[in-house]
């Protein structure tokens, strides 16, 4: 028998990891089920405040944002086929491209909201003083969920920075790709999300 | 011993199909949005924000790939928010 090579054989688990994963990802969708809860019960009591506060909102910034999250969630998927196929240039785009569209999407919410709190419309605010419970409920849940939500994104973006610097280093490749797909999974999560905020707070008007 | 799964490489181009189906379908309810649905607004925004989500789940989250274990968990989160919403709404109507 041979044993001029000591075969070293790290311990993994990657079936464990994507479990532990998805695991977190369910009291996550479980914190904004709460939220979407609290949401729908306000939204009950105050159909007219809600209905005239969703107005203020740009459907078509929430549409362009829509489908900024969609494109980067796409190629975040991509980028896990492209590892596996040891397609490292390709890996590589497609994170960036990832990164690039949740910066846009960041920029975007940076103008929406500074258009918002120009227009007096922010937690506590005079304007919604003003105006009223059903409002001041509106825009409350607007800039806690939609903020909640923009805190997940700038998570992730940390999260897939990581996993490019380490595909850039061969140090994550087709051999151990399970950080990248769950970096994926949790990008995946954030569009999920918003794909109910959407709906929720721009087109229900 | 083989550490890593031997998963399925979903090719790019479903991935694609999967993201024009995505963008068609948010263009669909940005324009049923406009439309006087009554009381089926709510019910129609809801309904096609469930079929996106879904492919979501089912295909860039690998879902329909993965083992059972998760396509029965998964779905069971999204019963158990269902069924907290309605029972929050029973509570709300008939108070």
């Amino acid at each position: 028998m041979d044993t001029s090579i000591i075969v070293e054989d790290e311990h993994r688990d990657d079936e464990g990891s994507k479990l532990g994963m998805w695991l977190f990802i369910f009291t996550e969708l479980l914190l904004f089920a709460g939220l979407f809860i609290v949401y729908g019960v306000y939204r009950y009591l105050n159909p007219e405040a809600f209905h005239l506060a969703a107005q203020q909102l740009s459907v078509s910034v929430g549409t362009i944002n829509t489908i900024i999250l969609l494109i980067s969630s796409a190629t975040i998927a991509m980028a896990s086929s492209s590892i596996r196929l040891k397609n490292k240039k390709l890996t590589l785009i497609l994170l960036i491209s990832t990164l690039v569209m949740a910066l846009i999407f960041m920029v975007n919410k940076y103008f929406e909201w500074s258009g918002k709190i120009h227009h007096g419309f922010f937690p506590s605010s005079d304007t919604l003083h003003t105006l009223g419970n059903g409002d001041t409920l509106f825009f409350g849940l607007y800039f806690f969920m939609t903020g909640l939500h923009a805190l997940h994104i700038l998570v992730g973006v940390v999260l897939i920075t990581i996993v490019v610097v380490r595909v850039s280093k061969n140090t994550l490749t087709d051999e151990n790709p399970v950080l990248l797909d769950n970096s994926g999974l949790y990008w995946h999560l954030v569009d999920l999300i918003w794909i109910f905020l959407f709906p929720l707070f721009y087109l229900l008007t | 011993m083989e550490n890593h799964s031997e998963s399925h490489i979903v090719p790019y181009k479903t991935y694609l199909y999967i993201l024009a189906a995505l963008i068609a379908l948010t263009v669909i309810s940005v324009a049923a949005s406009n439309i006087e649905f009554g009381g089926f607004t709510v019910f129609v925004a809801l309904l096609l924000a469930s079929i996106k989500s879904s492919l979501v789940l089912i295909y860039f989250m690998h879902l329909k790939f993965d083992n059972k274990i998760l396509q029965i968990l998964v779905p069971l989160i999204f019963l158990l928010v269902g069924l907290v919403l309605f029972i929050t709404f029973l509570d709300y109507n008939f108070r």
